[in-house]
């Protein structure tokens, strides 16, 4: 139960309601007396007190691999959702680059888009980030013959890329184009020494579907998924639906205000799909829409 | 009914039947080898750009993360269709006693058992894990309705072989006893298959028996492979799949193919073996009737499937429609609709039409447009996903099938032929006890 508690999101970074703990992770102080009292500062600036024997030096290695039948269980307690909020995307594309980079995957099979959406012709375009929904009723799961796409207790799903046996069901039943494939052989990044597990989807198996995971890797060491911590404008809001929580990073709010406050919405409702993924609309946005010159 | 056949019709009809129909068993033909060698051919070309695949992955495919079923599926579909002639016509047609179609049944439940047995290979050249194939059956998801599938196509290519083993006893006993000069193996083949076949009354009630079970119990099978090989569409969100009337629209396309393929199969193999005596002109008529009122049925589904979103326009229906209407696809649509539906009912109505020649031309086109429209069905689809495809290589927005589709698809075709090929140079192709007793029935009745 304790251990539990010390993986709880309040020591993770992400403080509850927006009350002060956050960054007591980021810290590294380690005190021996006990019953002491410690200043700390937290990443929004507040000078806080805490118990000395309370503070945990944030492990900065990774936890260790979580194996293919561990990957099944979800982080107990939590239900992971993320929020995006179209208005302060500006399409600087830095969640592509750092997901691509975690992982490990090329330019062509990206788990993150940031696609134009032009709602109807005289409306304004913008761009509208988009990853694997981690629907609460999902097309891929329901159709993968071999359960190789599993739904975990915390909303997320996952891909065991030992088991799938490549019949590309997942992609034609995703109505979000999430789905990747590996045509050919991926590369295999040299330096890396992990054995594969399916939540950190590395190393890519040939003749498998990949997609975004929501990085539990990173989630079972109590930070946030790569894209949140990278976009620079604070537009990926990630946290604990049980908590009531998400933050981007730079502010913690409560979950469902902040979709009662901006009008929060999921992407393609009719469809039936319970997305964990919502959508803040492009209203009093922080950037004027600009075309992306053409990539290479 | 079986012990006096011989008191009814004279020992002389019987042996020309049988001699008729034993005839090409023993016989070797340079003619025979060639068109084995062919097929082999066809399939070692297959079979290495198989092996392409299997080295570097389905990226030898022009299958991408938008298009990520191909011809494969596509053809997987088309053989699955095909397979739905065995019980066309050896089920449906002689329960409904259509005494015509007996010649028929043999070839019909080949062709089906051929078509079966290379859907299902096809199916496994699909997947990006052939090696993992146990998973399948390990942890076997119920589901899913790719389980589904293939517990049904497993069942139906179990009924169907019983089919065609059981109303080949008989007739194999025959090879048993009346064809001298066989080799070794092949006699001993026929022996053991023969099971003890001894031409007794009560083993002659035993197989009607069981033949009547069959073709009652193989009917909602086949009707069950196709409706569920359609579900794997149907299940999912996507334009043109997302349709209730999948299910009908594809067991009438099926039976209309299949239809054709025994027409074709009738060709070929009345002016090979000669049996113009027992696949007679009116066989053709008869098939060219039945295939005009499949084909209208067909059309009947192929209305409903286009009629309602063509009407309503709405989102990505209306842009799936458009590209079949206008698109990229409208060439490939169009001449399917025409040429492959259309044209062959009109034409098929004039009595001339169904003489053999011209029926067989049709009958060509009928299954030309069978396997295109099936890749209008699969491809299309999947190109038009609710979100917009952004940002990607230009490879990922068209599907051009590569050489290794097409080669492993022609050893697909080649394997279908070799199979029935075999199994017609092993037995004999028309059931000789069926027209026996048909034969006797009649002299009977008149
Ligand atoms: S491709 Fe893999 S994950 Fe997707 S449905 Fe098939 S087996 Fe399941």
């Amino acid at each position: 139960m304790k251990s539990e508690e010390r993986r709880s999101f309040l020591k993770l970074g992400l403080a509850l309601g927006g009350t002060a703990l956050t960054g007591v992770g980021c810290l590294n102080s380690k005190s021996d007396q006990s019953e002491e009292k410690v200043k700390l500062l937290s990443t929004d600036g507040k000078l806080v007190e805490v118990d000395a024997s309370k503070i945990q030096e944030v492990d900065h290695h990774h936890h260790h691999a979580m194996s293919r039948s561990e990957s099944r269980e979800g982080i107990p307690g939590k239900k992971f959702v993320m929020v995006v909020d179209l208005a302060r995307c500006g399409n600087a594309r830095k969640c592509i680059e750092s997901c691509e980079k975690a992982h490990h995957i090329p330019h062509s099979r990206p788990f993150i888009k940031v696609l134009k959406i032009q709602d109807n012709p005289d409306s304004s375009p913008y761009w509208m980030p988009k990853k694997c929904y981690q629907c609460d009723n999902p097309p891929c799961v329901k159709v993968c013959p071999v359960s190789a796409t599993y739904k975990r207790s915390d909303g997320i799903v996952l891909i065991d890329n030992e088991r799938c046996i490549g019949c590309r069901f997942c992609m034609s039943a995703c109505p979000y184009s999430a789905r990747v494939f590996n045509w050919s052989a991926p590369e295999q990044p040299a330096d890396y020494d992990l054995p594969y597990s399916p939540e950190t989807s590395v190393p890519s198996k040939i003749g498998t579907v990949e997609k975004c995971d929501f990085c539990p890797d990173m989630l079972r060491d109590d930070k946030l998924p790569h894209c949140v911590t990278s976009c620079p404008n604070g537009a990926l809001y990630f946290g604990d639906k049980m908590a009531d929580s998400v933050t981007n990073g730079d502010e913690t709010v409560r979950f469902r205000k902040l979709l009662e406050d901006k009008g929060g919405y999921r992407y393609l409702e009719e469809l039936g799909t319970e997305p964990n993924v919502y959508y803040l609309p492009p209203v009093d946005r922080m950037f004027p829409f600009e075309e992306m010159e053409e990539d290479s | 009914m079986n012990n006096n056949l011989t008191f009814q019709q004279d020992s002389s009809t019987i042996t020309s039947i049988e001699n008729d129909l034993l005839r090409h068993i023993p016989a070797k033909s340079k003619k025979f080898n060639i068109w084995i060698g062919i097929l082999l051919i066809i399939i070692a070309i297959g079979a290495f750009a198989y092996y392409r695949q299997i080295r570097y992955g389905l990226i030898v495919t022009a299958m991408r993360d938008y298009t990520s079923w191909g011809i494969y599926i596509s053809n997987f579909v088309f053989f699955v269709a095909i397979s739905l002639v065995g019980s066309l016509v050896s089920c449906i047609l002689k329960l409904s006693n259509a005494k015509w179609s007996i010649p028929l049944t043999r070839i019909s439940e080949i062709i089906a058992i051929a078509a079966i047995i290379c859907a299902s290979i096809i199916i496994i050249v699909d997947m990006g894990r052939p090696d993992r194939f146990v998973n399948v059956l390990v942890h076997m998801r119920i589901q899913s309705p790719i389980i589904w599938d293939v517990i049904i196509i497993a069942t139906y290519l179990a009924l169907s072989f019983l089919m065609l083993y059981v109303s080949l006893i008989p007739d194999i006993a025959l090879c048993r006893d009346k064809i001298p000069n066989l080799p070794k193996w092949q006699k001993k083949f026929y022996r053991i298959f023969a099971v003890n076949w001894k031409s007794d009354p009560k083993q002659y009630k035993i197989i009607n028996h069981l033949i009547a079970i069959l073709s009652v119990l193989i009917i909602p099978v086949a009707f069950a492979i196709h409706t569920v090989t359609s579900w794997l569409f149907s299940t999912t969100w996507r334009p043109g799949w997302d349709s209730t009337n999948l299910g009908p629209y594809f067991v009438s396309g099926a039976l209309m193919a299949g239809a054709a393929v025994i027409i074709v199969a009738m060709y070929f193999i009345r002016r090979h073996m000669a049996l113009e005596r027992y696949l007679t002109e009116k066989h053709f008529d008869n098939m060219g009737r039945l295939l005009v009122l499949l084909s209208l049925i067909y059309l009947y589904f192929n209305i409903n499937e286009y009629l309602g979103p063509t009407f309503k326009m709405v989102g990505v229906e209306e842009e799936h429609i458009t590209e079949l209407f206008f698109g990229k696809y409208a060439f490939m649509y169009w001449l399917v609709q025409i040429f492959g539906l259309l044209i062959p009912i009109i034409v098929l109505v004039f009595r001339k039409m169904r003489k053999p020649l011209p029926l067989l031309i049709i009958s060509g086109l009928v299954i030309l447009g069978a396997w295109f429209k099936r890749f209008l069905i699969v491809i299309p689809s999947l190109q038009h996903p609710y979100l917009p495809i952004q940002d990607v290589q230009d490879s990922y927005r068209y599907y051009v099938p590569t050489w290794e589709e097409w080669a492993i698809t022609m050893a697909s075709f080649a394997g279908v032929l070799l199979i029935i090929t075999i199994l017609i140079k092993l037995f004999p192709v028309i059931p000789i006890w069926e027209t026996i007793e048909e034969n006797s029935n009649k002299i009977e009745s008149t």
